[in-house]
């Protein structure tokens, strides 16, 4: 049998599995804060003995894409968007700390300042609490201040912890980023853009041209496929006896 | 079968759901106290197909690995309690709120509602009433000989009687703030719901405290603001064009397979 059949196999899942990253990329087109996923094939020769002529392809996604997303401004005292390659850290489900760029923030109900998804959102001290009555404002360093409500006075509440990891971080399966080796300390010199949101740093352009090119690519497959078929017809036909 | 349709799947169902907030948004442009909300999105989790540094043999490891997200949710609804505009109706019964802060009213089952209009009426008994007819706590009676309604930026309600020179004090309106005002449930009918999120409500005397003074004669009208819904209503048009695309190339890859 004709290992080219395999071959042409592998190609078509790579494939397939290009697409739903891909897919991924473009349902998250309005995320704010999302990073998209990059993919990139690998070729794994299988070795044994004689020529290795065969090559699998295997489909891998290196990373995330790290250009900053469009920032748009919301007008809402909550929303930041981190300027540059600082990353926001939050506390995840876990109790581990994890980085987002996504800065819708709140308040919730004990006063904690959360992520939309309910995590609460570390300061330089852990978790930052808001005073009951207060109007939030968030400085361009990350500092927290609270207007009381009664007194009309700004009190300092802490200051978020903004991180700018030098290696690229690595993306858990709840979405959030985690540094590959332990928590990262707060960078002073970060900065952060109050009354703005970042939003998704997908590119549709791109990613429907990657779309395409990967539908063709597994049409290519495909009719390899069907070539393999024919060959393996024809030398059929002629090893018969009839 | 692919993920892929799948995840396009969420993709088209979140601008969806985007796409239903705009058009109460803009169902609602008119609508007194109204405040404007978005859907917010978030990453689904991901699969790890093949762990990055994983053994690829005995001596070896994967530098890269494969993960694969599933797609997006419609995580919040995110209410913006920005100021709307202030627009004069020279009705005496018409107050606005320049800041901070909410009418409470008594709903029909009881409990307090919280409203932003306050476009209030007078009822058969006098007493000051939302456009549904739900009291505005404090009650206040207007007496029906009133000559005049006069509501300070402080709250204070006065009428003037007849015969009488000095205006006379009825009432005093009252305004109830929250810690996260976004975290409210609304109602419809221009009212609010106090939940564990927004916090309880605290009480006080309109222009103090941070609250909004009150402005008569006026109406607050919704802050919707229409160029940022239809631009938004754009991108959300596109963005489910380009997920009902992925959904179409997955089709094809798979009839193409089909037809093998």
């Amino acid at each position: 049998m004709d290992r080219m059949i395999y071959l042409s196999m592998s190609g078509a899942k790579a494939m397939m599995q290009r697409q739903d990253t891909l897919a991924n990329n473009l349902a998250n087109v309005s995320t704010p804060g999302f990073r998209a996923e990059l993919q990139a094939f690998r070729a794994v020769p299988v070795q044994g003995s004689g020529a290795s002529t065969r090559v699998y392809a295997l489909e891998t996604t290196p990373g995330y894409d790290n250009t900053p997303g469009v920032i748009s401004n919301t007008g809402r005292n909550l929303d930041v968007a981190v300027k540059g390659n600082s990353w926001l850290s939050v506390q995840a489900l876990d109790g581990t700390e994890a980085y987002t760029r996504g800065g819708a923030l709140d308040i919730s109900a004990d006063g904690t300042l959360v992520t939309r998804s309910g995590l609460p959102v570390m300061g330089d001290g852990g978790p930052i609490q808001i005073p009951a009555n207060s109007e939030v404002s968030i400085a361009a360093d990350g500092t927290l201040s609270a207007k009381n409500a009664a007194t009309g006075k700004n009190t300092a509440v802490g200051k978020l912890k903004l991180v700018t990891p030098e290696v690229p971080l690595d993306r858990g399966e709840d979405g959030l980023f985690r540094a590959p080796e332990g928590d990262l300390a707060a960078d002073p010199t970060a900065r952060v853009q109050d009354g703005a949101l970042e939003g998704s740093n997908v590119s549709a352009v791109e990613t429907m041209v990657s779309m395409i090119t990967a539908a063709r690519q597994f049409e290519a497959q495909m009719k390899m496929l069907q070539t393999a078929e024919g060959d393996e017809k024809a030398a059929a036909q002629l090893l018969s006896l009839s | 079968m692919m993920r892929s349709l799948w995840i396009s799947k969420t993709g088209m169902e979140a601008q969806q759901t985007q796409l239903d907030h705009i058009s109460n948004n803009l169902a609602n442009t008119a609508t007194n106290g109204y405040k404007k909300s978005h859907a917010v999105f978030e990453d689904l989790m991901y699969q790890n197909l093949r762990q990055a540094g994983a053994n690829s043999s005995e001596q070896t490891t994967l530098p890269t690995g494969l993960q694969v997200g599933l797609g997006t949710r419609a995580v919040a609804t995110s209410r913006s309690f920005t100021q709307g505009n202030l627009q004069q109706s020279s009705n005496s019964l018409d107050v606005a709120v320049r800041g901070n802060g909410f009418f409470e009213v008594q709903m029909p089952d009881g409990t307090p509602g919280y409203t932003r209009d306050g476009s209030f009426q007078v009822n058969a008994q006098g007493q000051l009433v939302t456009n549904n007819g739900f009291t505005v706590q404090p009650g206040i009676t207007i007496p029906s000989n009133a000559q005049s309604v006069t509501i300070g930026a402080d709250g204070t309600v006065s009428v003037a009687l007849p015969g009488q020179a000095t205006p006379q004090t009825v009432g005093q309106l009252t305004l109830a703030s929250f810690v996260n005002p976004a975290g409210l449930e609304p109602k419809g009918q221009n009212l609010y719901t106090e939940t564990a999120a927004s916090g309880t409500p605290t009480a006080g005397t309109p222009g103090q405290n941070g609250l909004g003074a009150l402005q008569q004669g006026f109406v607050e009208t919704s802050n919707v603001n229409v160029v940022e819904e239809l631009v938004g209503m754009i991108q959300t048009q596109r963005a489910y064009e380009l997920n009902s695309k992925a959904i179409q190339t997955s089709d094809q890859m798979l009839q193409r397979l089909a037809q093998l």
